[in-house]
């Protein structure tokens, strides 16, 4: 049961996160996105983690990929527009997938998987997540939390800027 | 008929108890569009809905009229006029997503009810036994979560429409939702506060805060709408939003919009939209009457043990749980009553007066209530 439902939203996440590169259509991605999510989502479950799941169902279902689409119609993009590739992208791609082959090679190859043990799941409840968050990984978090503030400032200075220029016009 | 149930497998017994509910609150929020009818032509000063009646029933004596002014044939006629009206798909949608936007309405509505506790009895020990379909204990997270996901219908709707006025109203909800979500999950912080004091096992379950309002003390007894007002009052005004009811109904916009994203919409497929609307109003009354007006306890200071010391129901698990659920509905239809006398009481807002009060106003009401009570909580 638990394998099967494995299969079905590994596959999912896979399948709809290369659709996400693929598809030409911008809201069509967005849509793939979402469902890569959910299967990501259903991952989480499957490892007893729900308050991961729920948290990451709530902030990048709920409200990044809204917004993400809001952007999309609000800018009305349309598939014909795109640019063709440049000669710099195609050889930068390429160096960015053969260095990606060359390390999944490398972990089939070299990698040694020790037998999963029983780990109490950090992601279950809330209690233990907190914990974790405010002793073991309190840096990390402070300045994720540093990170997001000044991209904050940013956007409030840049678009303060915008509407000065605006009114002066 | 309990060794049947038992022998069942647990996925099937799961799918009889989950289309159960379904089925309970597929009529239930059909019979609130009647509701809502019969509720505004009453404030407005009219009979509202009170002529179809089938011819046979006329025969019968007292019912028949009673129905026929209750409107109740009116809600049967409009169900089958949706169901056999012909479902037109307008040349200029984008099909796929035309197609799915309806169906992307019902899902969270229906997969919030999931972990929504509906009532309550007590077992041979005298513990509270919860009456829910799933007891998880991330409970109020995952109602959050889910019902976030309500936003895609709206969107994809008006997008797929490939009209100006749907377009308008997908974008219009998008931002709305967004910025009301944020006031809602920090007004139910101070409750989830109040809940996980220092010392106790963190649980973000909504049965465990119902169990907290069923006391008998001056403090254990009080439901949360007395103790958190302005979270309350908070809540409340987001569910409004949230919900798209008016004064907050930006993305129907009757009045500049025609009908906002469900414009190109008709038939089986508006009705839809129309269902789900409802059910989010029911799940969000049902979260709100848990959170803040003491779930399933009958009155403040009187918890559902109490009531049934006093009702002789101690012993019969089935009759107590029957009665905690009647409660539980009864709460749900006055909250609903309330979203029906707000809508046709208050003039509703203008966009930007919306995006105002969003940001402006509630955000930083209810960051300093959460600040508040940390610190109150805390100094305890």
């Amino acid at each position: 049961m638990t394998d099967t439902f494995f299969t079905l939203f590994a596959t999912l996440t896979v399948v709809s996160a290369a659709l996400v590169v693929v598809h030409k259509n911008a809201v069509n991605a967005a849509m793939c996105f979402l469902l890569s999510l959910v299967g990501v989502a259903g991952l989480f479950v499957l490892l007893d983690a729900y308050l991961l799941a729920f948290v990451l169902l709530l902030v990048y279902a709920g409200a990044v990929v809204s917004l993400f689409l809001f952007i999309i119609m609000l800018l009305d993009t349309r598939p014909e527009e795109q640019k063709p590739f440049r000669l710099m992208t195609v050889a930068g791609a390429t160096l960015g997938g053969a260095l990606l082959l060359v390390c999944g090679s490398s972990l089939f190859a070299r990698a040694q998987f020790s037998g999963a043990s029983a780990v109490e799941p950090v992601g279950a409840a809330l209690k233990p997540y907190a914990e974790q968050l405010f002793t073991t990984y309190l840096l990390p978090v402070q300045v994720v939390g540093f990170l997001l503030l000044a991209a904050m400032l940013g956007v409030v200075v840049l678009s303060r800027k915008y509407e000065k220029t605006e009114g002066a016009s | 008929m309990n060794e049947l149930w038992t022998s069942l497998p647990p996925v099937v017994q799961l799918f009889v108890k989950g289309v159960a509910v379904i089925a309970i609150i597929f009529p239930l929020a059909g019979a609130c569009s009647l509701a809502e009818r019969k509720v505004s032509a009453w404030i407005m000063g009219r009979p509202g809905p009170n002529r179809a009646i089938p011819f046979w029933f006329e025969w019968v004596p007292v019912l028949g009229p009673f129905l026929q002014k209750l409107g109740v044939f009116h809600l049967m006629s409009d169900g089958l006029k949706m169901l056999f009206k012909e479902d037109s798909l307008p040349g200029h949608v984008n099909k796929p997503y035309f197609i799915l936007a309806p169906v992307l309405a019902m899902v969270p509505a229906f997969t919030t009810v999931t972990v929504v506790p509906f009532g309550a009895y007590l077992d041979s020990a005298g513990r509270l036994v919860p009456l829910m379909l799933a007891n998880v204990d991330v409970g109020i997270l995952a109602v959050f979560a889910v019902g976030s996901l309500g936003v895609y219908s709206l969107i994809i709707a008006g997008w797929s429409s490939n009209s100006k006025y749907p377009f308008l109203g997908g974008v219009r909800a998008s931002a709305q939702l967004i910025s009301y979500e944020l006031s809602m999950t920090l007004a139910v912080l101070p409750v989830f506060l109040w809940t996980n004091a220092p010392g106790a096992a963190g649980s973000l379950s909504l049965v465990r805060v119902v169990e907290f309002q069923s006391g008998t003390g001056l403090w254990s007894g009080m439901w949360f709408a007395f103790l958190m007002p302005l979270s309350a009052f908070i809540f409340l005004v987001t569910l409004f939003a949230e919900t798209n009811r008016l004064p907050f109904d930006m993305a129907e916009g009757e009045a500049d919009l025609v009908g906002g994203f469900h414009t190109e919409y008709g038939a089986f497929k508006w009705s839809l939209f129309f269902v789900a609307e409802y059910s989010h109003m029911l799940v969000g009354s049902g979260v709100f009457v848990l959170l803040f007006l003491g779930g399933w306890n009958p009155l403040p200071w009187v918890p559902l043990a109490r009531a049934a010391e006093w009702l002789h129901l101690a012993g019969q698990p089935v009759l107590l749980g029957l009665l905690s659920v009647a409660i539980f509905l009864g709460k749900i239809i006055l909250m609903i009553f309330l979203f029906m006398w707000v809508r046709f009481t208050l003039p509703r807002f203008r966009y930007d007066q919306v995006m105002k009060l969003g940001w402006q106003r509630l955000l930083p009401l209810a960051i300093a209530n959460l600040i508040v009570y940390a610190i109150l909580i805390a100094s305890l």
